[in-house]
């Protein structure tokens, strides 16, 4: 009984490629994807694209440019699921820091011919303008997770990403919490799980990297991090970097202190 | 303590019983320095252990300091209890390959290690005590508990050095040992001399000191053994008043407290990982890329995170608050309905490794403060 392989697509907006490099590094499972899915389009891994209509979208990059509103339309149109992945398709990503500031400013600082630009005033993220089956975090995302998305479509269930905080599973990983044994700012208590509490792990502080969890108290982990010495501007940036555009952090940066 | 017989032995006879417990197959976990804090980790020798080593403990704070002498299990509970051990944060419970006509399924267990917990404090012991009623007390029983459960030698240690969260007296749970332990010992230290008290509370222990070195029992030695179990009982950091407790906390669902400490709780669930009786875990099914595998996976899970209540109708606890109140409630109140015991041991780890330090004494003091008004 020969089933039809789903078709997979991987679709890039205003990104560093990253994310979607993830799927190219998943060398153990990768064979097993091929064999599982058609990959339809992916222009990191092949210049063959056959078209749509897709089973699987998965989109990189956030939305920067008036191309990429009707581009992003184009994609929910021809996909049967659509999976946001990484921090610019989530939050906005580290381009969405434009949305502090004034972008025609920046423009003209950075480029000799700005009126050639063509760019929006904000970062946003995919669920802003297409309705998103599922977000998959992450700076880049994780290898794991990106499988277990997978897996999960191909199969109909469910996926097994939790939405807690990074310190549960610092501490399954036995790791001695660095902002309590040595006041190493850390935003592990209000940051997603699913890098495997990467940084804690080898004694740094955790930077956030996959956005707030399901439930924040950024304020008052912002309060704590003043005490161990943190300036307020500092604890600004610290929630103004991948992810400054997620709801919990921004508040925080914008609140007054 | 419940002790069959007592001895005194020095530091040899501690090297003697490492020795001991490892050729008759045990591996030896005992503290360790570990990447600034004492943790368990596999003990080869007494110089393993971390002499002269202390630590420093506040709300949210942990620092290690040292003492002014060469003690061996001079200081308070640290950031792992020995519930990794027993409890696993993550474990295979089976798995399933297909195959040309239906599926063979393999449960996880198979041989355990035989494993020896050196410098087991009271309010730890009393911890396992606790486990062993919600994993392997009457009722249902977790067969992986209890075959790692069966294979576990415990050498108790009388707790010298109360940290600044501790509160064991309050809990009735130390800091002398309480029963449970095969070998106990309290560390006898001053100017002239580096002893242990060795109590034997099981058979096995009577075995394993043997061959161990060790000198008759002297009344000094059994007042200076009292003395140290006084001395700790007098410097607690915390103080929990129990009495009534159970009514006091299910009197006041509504109290405006439980909006305050929410207004300071991060929800990262960092008090129930560390806490050496939480047992909450998520079952969770993984499959891989082709359909040829499936696995059930057990890890610790927290009450503090949104999808742990998660039922076929939605989340049952949405706010930071109504999850406070849970854990709080469930430790010191509702755990005695269930299982006949208070969840809390009074070790202060949920204080210590609480990053913003939120202290479950004070709520519950500022609770009880506002009745008593």
């Amino acid at each position: 009984m020969a089933r039809r392989r789903p078709k997979l697509a991987v679709w890039k907006f205003a990104s560093c490629d990253g994310c979607q490099l993830t799927l190219l590094d998943c060398e153990d499972e990768l064979l097993a994807i091929a064999g599982a899915v058609e990959i339809a389009s992916f222009p990191e891994a092949s210049r063959a694209h056959v078209a749509g209509p897709y089973d699987l979208s998965l989109v990189e990059g956030s939305i920067t440019t008036p191309d990429d509103l009707e581009r992003i339309q184009a994609v929910r149109k021809a996909s049967r699921y659509l999976v946001a992945i990484g921090a610019c398709a989530t939050s906005g990503g580290i381009q969405g820091l434009r949305n502090f500031a004034s972008v025609e400013e920046f423009a003209t600082v950075v480029y000799a011919h700005p009126g050639y630009l063509s760019t929006l005033e904000r970062s946003t993220p995919i669920a802003a303008h297409v309705p998103v089956d599922f977000e998959l975090r992450g700076c880049p995302i994780d290898r794991g997770q990106l499988v277990e998305v997978l897996s999960a479509f191909l199969i109909g269930r469910r996926p097994n990403v939790p939405t807690y905080s990074v310190c549960l599973e610092c501490k399954r990983r036995l790791n001695v919490c660095v902002l309590v044994a040595s006041d190493t700012p850390c935003l592990g208590p209000v940051t997603q799980a699913g890098c495997g509490a990467l940084c804690p792990a080898s004694g740094r502080g955790c930077y956030g990297c996959f956005g707030p969890a399901d439930t924040t108290n950024a304020r008052a982990l912002a309060n704590r991090l003043t005490e161990t010495g943190m300036t307020r501007p500092d604890v600004v940036r610290a929630f103004r970097t991948f992810n400054a555009g997620a709801e919990a952090f921004r508040e925080e940066s914008e609140r007054d202190a | 303590m419940v002790s069959r017989s007592r001895v005194v032995i020095d530091r040899g006879g501690l090297q003697a019983l490492i020795a001991a417990l490892r050729s008759a197959g045990y591996r030896v976990i005992g503290p360790t320095l570990t990447a600034g804090a004492i943790v368990p980790g596999e003990v080869a020798a007494v110089d393993d252990l971390p002499a002269g080593w202390t630590d420093e403990q506040q709300g949210g704070q942990y620092r290690l300091r040292r003492r002014d002498d060469q003690a061996l299990f001079g200081y308070a509970a640290g950031p792992q209890s020995w519930k990794q051990f027993l409890f696993p944060p993550r474990s295979l419970l089976w798995r399933a390959n297909r195959v040309d006509h239906g599926e063979t399924v393999t449960e996880a267990g198979g041989p355990v290690d035989a494993l020896a917990f050196l410098g087991v404090r009271s309010c730890d012991l009393a911890a396992i005590r606790v486990q062993d009623r919600v994993f392997a007390g009457d009722g249902l029983v977790d067969p992986g508990y209890r075959a790692r459960r069966e294979r576990v030698f415990i050498v108790a240690v009388t707790c010298g050095t109360p940290g600044g969260t501790c509160f064991c007296a309050s809990m009735g749970t130390g800091p002398a040992v309480g029963p449970g332990f095969d070998l106990a010992l309290t560390e006898l230290i001053d100017g002239n001399r580096h002893e242990f008290c060795l109590d034997v509370g099981t058979d096995r222990g009577e075995e394993i000191i043997g061959s161990v070195p060790s000198r008759p029992i002297e009344p000094e030695d059994e007042a200076a053994a009292h003395r140290v179990v006084e001395g700790a009982t007098a410097r607690m950091g915390r103080l929990l008043e129990v009495g009534g407790i159970k009514e006091l906390l299910y009197r006041n669902y509504q109290h405006p407290r439980w909006d305050d400490v929410a207004s300071r709780c991060l929800a990262c669930g960092n008090c129930t990982m560390v806490c050496p009786t939480c047992f909450c875990h998520a079952v969770e099914d993984a499959s891989d890329l082709g359909g040829q595998t499936a696995e059930r996976w057990r890890s610790w899970d927290s009450c503090f995170s949104l999808d742990f209540a998660r039922v076929g109708t939605g989340r049952v606890r949405t706010s930071t608050r109504s999850r406070y109140r849970q854990w709080l409630t469930h430790k010191l109140a509702t755990w005695i309905d269930q299982f006949g015991t208070s969840g809390c041991v009074g070790c202060g780890r949920c204080i210590t490794w609480c990053p913003v330090g939120i202290d479950i004494t004070e709520e519950v003091r500022s609770i009880r403060r506002t009745e008593e008004a």
